[in-house]
């Protein structure tokens, strides 16, 4: 418990020391740096609005991709490619959507979602057959298929699925069966509600399942968790990517279904990798992640209005992110220097 | 004196490593430093090396106080370490590992001829161009040696330097230490092996728990002495089970062949093991008992013949923090690993759970059975001494109630009482009737351990007779005199 809090207050002071510097950026480069703030606060937080429609909505596929990130990686495998199976889960679950007039939405609904979670493992499923037939690296195969997929949405929305009047490039719209309902009267989605299940569904596979310890036994000591004879690490690790670009793929349904209602080209901004920093963040532990997930979020929500109301680039929002990542690792890397120092040296160990 | 500590003591959190120690290695003489598990041998030899600084005590060189700030301040004050396992870059050659160490420019013409000149200074012939990789682990102790001495060490630390050693280049390694004081140098030796202290050393240092409870000249010790200063009290050995010769037969293998990870591997073996059997094999690494105990643990598959083995089996692997336990877990994380999924604290059949208070409780009872020494169950396995690692890891192997037990160099860097114990629990298993298959690269043990002894030489199986000596087990294992050797 006293780690945690500790851990917290990392995070907190990290957010404040990026949100410094992105104002003496600010000030130097010219702007008032305090208006910007203000527009960035009051775009995430100004507002019930704000903060549902605006911050919470964004939360959710980086809540979503961050668990999956953190399910893979427990198990000490990379999946960066979850931005290609978000767009992959898009555009199965826009063509559900697209398809599902005359269904009631309790048939709609977990359709969309289901094929949203099958094309996001499905995307997933070469890197999978290419990392255990040939032991081609996740890393690159996963990261690879992005660019695919961004070409196959490109593709839909100026071809097979391209809306009716063949004007614009996107999908046509979702039938209204097919489209989730709000909480609390606000924008946010339903999905919300799901990723937070996700996450408790995941800390408790973590915490208390013989097959979530084995995935950590595999990722903390692959060597050990293999002789050991209890985990067949190909079998796992496929397991644990399948569910990985699963994740990242209802991410992009709830996108179509939640946000959107069509396909679009750029329906991500760029969540899939974000999300790896929300994980990364949230030391791969569940719960964390939905707090580090609409942080980030927030700071997402925040450069919109900045960019709207101060006239300020949003990219300058990705400086908060990078330095926040950048503060907590070099604290990371400070505590296991001091764990280091304080540890017993093995008898037989050679440093 | 060449190195001396004075009054060094040091704590790792709420542990206290070493305890106001003195220690000194003077000019000619070797001095040995005895001592149980988490003793504080290795302690003091990195706190000796600048690996680790002292929080109190002084550490001098020629009696003029220094504070070393890392192993290469060490170096550069005249004083080498050989490690027990081999810190070289494997895909660098000979001389690009004593460079790196030594910090030579590496223009391949000079480095070699000055290479060459360091190992006919000190008599240990090594051909500078062989990459790391290709050396026998005897080679590989050898070029720790030279890297140690390649910056004109006057000190050489060697820690448990023949735990990797057959018996004949044990003998070959102190002929070199001879030479090496009748020079002037100065060496501490850190061992386990009584008999090697009483052979070799000119002074023998116990360490008990962090202090020193006996320093004397060679002269002036006996074994029996040595042993009580060691442990605190006589060795408790288990009484060697009666084996049962009419148990039912749990592992057959007959001209069995298994692929080696680059090397021969295995080309021929057929035996039996009954329950109640513990059987011993003998070998220089490299000879093939590593894929049979491997194969007989169901960890790798044949690649031709017949093999039989009775379920469950329980592995204990030689390297305890990468094969066998994971160091970054709890005690309580590596049994649950270990034991697997039969045992009673996994639970549901759908989704099966984990019962941690359950796993934790019977974690603290076999810690405390098999007298694991830690800061309670939810320490890292990585906290523990190797000693206690090995007795951690016997007992997982243990709790799954295996008929058929594999164990390799289950006491390799032991003291003698947390040896005499893994003993205990080995011949205990056989007594209840599993069938026990060990491979120890110390001949001494396989004799004394071994109900029967199996030979391993070129790839090849043999069952030495019974009632064989130490001399001819030595010829058996290098492949002289056995009945199928070459």
């Amino acid at each position: 418990m006293r780690s945690n809090l500790r851990a917290l207050g990392i995070g907190a002071a990290a957010l404040l020391i990026g949100l410094f510097l992105l104002a003496v950026g600010l000030e130097l480069a010219g702007y008032d740096a305090g208006a910007a703030l203000a527009a960035l606060w009051d775009g995430a937080f100004g507002s019930w609005r704000a903060f549902t429609g605006a911050t919470l909505v964004r939360a959710v596929p980086l809540i979503l991709i961050g668990l999956g990130f953190a399910l893979a990686l427990r198990g000490g495998a990379l999946n960066i490619g979850a931005e290609g199976q978000f767009y992959a889960g898009a555009i199965a679950a826009a063509w559900v959507g697209v398809h599902a007039g005359g269904w009631p939405a309790w048939v709609a609904l977990p359709a969309v979602a289901l094929a949203g979670l099958a094309a996001g493992a499905l995307w997933m499923l070469l890197p999978v057959i290419l990392k255990l037939r040939f032991g081609v690296l996740e890393v690159i195969t996963t990261l690879l298929l992005n660019f695919v997929a961004e070409a196959l949405v490109s593709f839909m929305v100026q071809g097979p699925m391209q809306e009716p009047s063949g004007i614009y490039p996107q999908s046509a719209p979702i039938v209204e069966a097919a489209r989730l309902p709000f909480l609390f009267g606000s924008r946010l989605h339903a999905g919300f509600v799901v990723a937070l299940l996700v996450a408790l569904a995941l800390a408790w596979v973590f915490a208390r399942t013989w097959w979530g310890f084995r995935l950590r036994a595999l990722g903390e000591g692959p060597r050990a968790a293999e002789v050991s004879g209890r985990v067949r690490a190909g079998r796992m690790l496929a397991v644990a990517l399948l569910w990985s670009g699963a994740l990242a793929g209802l991410a992009g349904a709830f996108e179509v279904s939640g946000v959107s209602y069509a396909l679009y080209q750029n329906l991500s901004p760029g969540y899939g990798f974000t999300a790896i920093g929300v994980a990364l963040l949230a030391r791969l532990r569940p719960s964390a992640i939905v707090l580090t997930g609409v942080v980030f979020a927030a700071l997402e929500a925040g450069a919109g209005a900045m960019q709207r109301d101060a006239g300020i680039p949003a990219v300058a929002v990705y400086v908060v992110e990078g330095v926040v990542i950048l503060v907590l690792l070099l604290g990371d890397a400070a505590a296991r220097r001091q764990a280091s120092r304080r540890a017993v040296p093995v008898v037989d160990g050679s440093p | 004196m060449l190195l001396t500590l004075t009054g060094i003591s040091k704590s790792f959190g709420a542990v206290q490593a070493l305890r106001d120690v003195d220690l000194a290695v003077a000019a000619g003489e070797v001095h040995a430093v005895l001592g149980e598990n988490g003793a504080g041998k290795s302690t003091l030899m990195h706190i000796a090396d600048g690996l680790l600084p002292p929080d109190t005590g002084t550490v001098a060189v020629d009696g003029r106080p220094v504070r070393f700030r890392s192993a290469r301040d060490a170096r550069g004050h005249g004083i080498g370490m050989v490690h027990q396992h081999s810190t070289a870059v494997p895909a660098f050659s000979v001389m690009e590992n004593i460079a790196l160490a030594a910090g030579w420019a590496v223009a391949p013409t000079r480095l070699r001829r000055r290479v060459e000149a360091l190992t006919e200074r000190l008599a240990l012939p090594l051909d500078p161009s062989l990459p790391a990789s290709t050396l026998s682990v005897s080679l590989k102790q050898r070029l720790e040696i030279i890297k140690a001495l390649a910056a004109e060490a006057r000190v050489l630390l060697l820690d448990e330097p023949t735990a990797v050693l057959a018996p004949a280049e044990s003998e070959e390694l102190f002929r070199f230490v001879r030479r090496f004081t009748q020079g002037g140098g100065g060496v501490a030796l850190i061992t386990h092996k009584l008999e090697e202290a009483l052979a070799v050393a000119d002074r023998i240092t116990v360490l008990r728990r962090g202090a020193v409870v006996l320093s004397s000249p060679r002269s002036e010790v006996t074994a029996e002495g040595l042993t009580t200063a060691m442990i605190g009290g006589s060795l408790v050995v288990a009484p060697p089970a009666v084996p049962l010769r009419d148990g039912p037969v749990l592992v057959q293998c007959e001209g069995l062949e298994v692929r080696g990870d680059g090397g021969r591997g295995l080309r021929q073996a057929s035996c039996t093991i009954r329950g109640g059997e513990l059987v011993a094999v003998a070998g220089v690494e490299g000879n093939g008992q590593r894929e049979l105990l491997r194969a007989v643990a169901g960890l790798t598959r044949p690649f031709r013949g017949l093999l039989e083995v009775a379920r469950p089996v329980a592995f204990v692997p030689e390297d305890r923090t990468t094969e066998g336990l994971i160091p970054s877990m709890t005690l309580t994380e590596n049994v649950v690993l270990g034991v697997g999924r039969a045992a009673s604290w996994v639970t549901g059949r759908g989704v099966r759970r984990v019962d941690w208070s359950a796993a934790r409780q019977r974690t603290a009872e076999l810690a405390d059975r098999f007298d694991v020494r830690s800061d309670g169950t939810e320490a890292t396995a990585g906290s523990l001494s190797g000693g206690n690692q090995q007795k951690l890891l016997v007992a997982r192997a243990l709790e799954r109630r295996p008929r058929v037990l594999v164990a390799e160099n289950p006491t390799r860097g032991l003291d003698l009482q947390a040896t005499a114990e893994v003993h205990g629990r080995l011949h205990a298993a056989a007594a209840a009737g599993a069938a026990v298959l060990v491979y120890s690269n110390d001949l001494d043990e396989v004799l004394v351990l071994g109900d029967r002894v199996l030979v391993a030489a070129g790839g090849v199986i043999t069952e030495a007779p019974a009632g064989i000596d130490r001399v001819r087990l030595g010829a058996m294992i290098l492949g002289q005199g056995g009945p199928d050797a070459e």
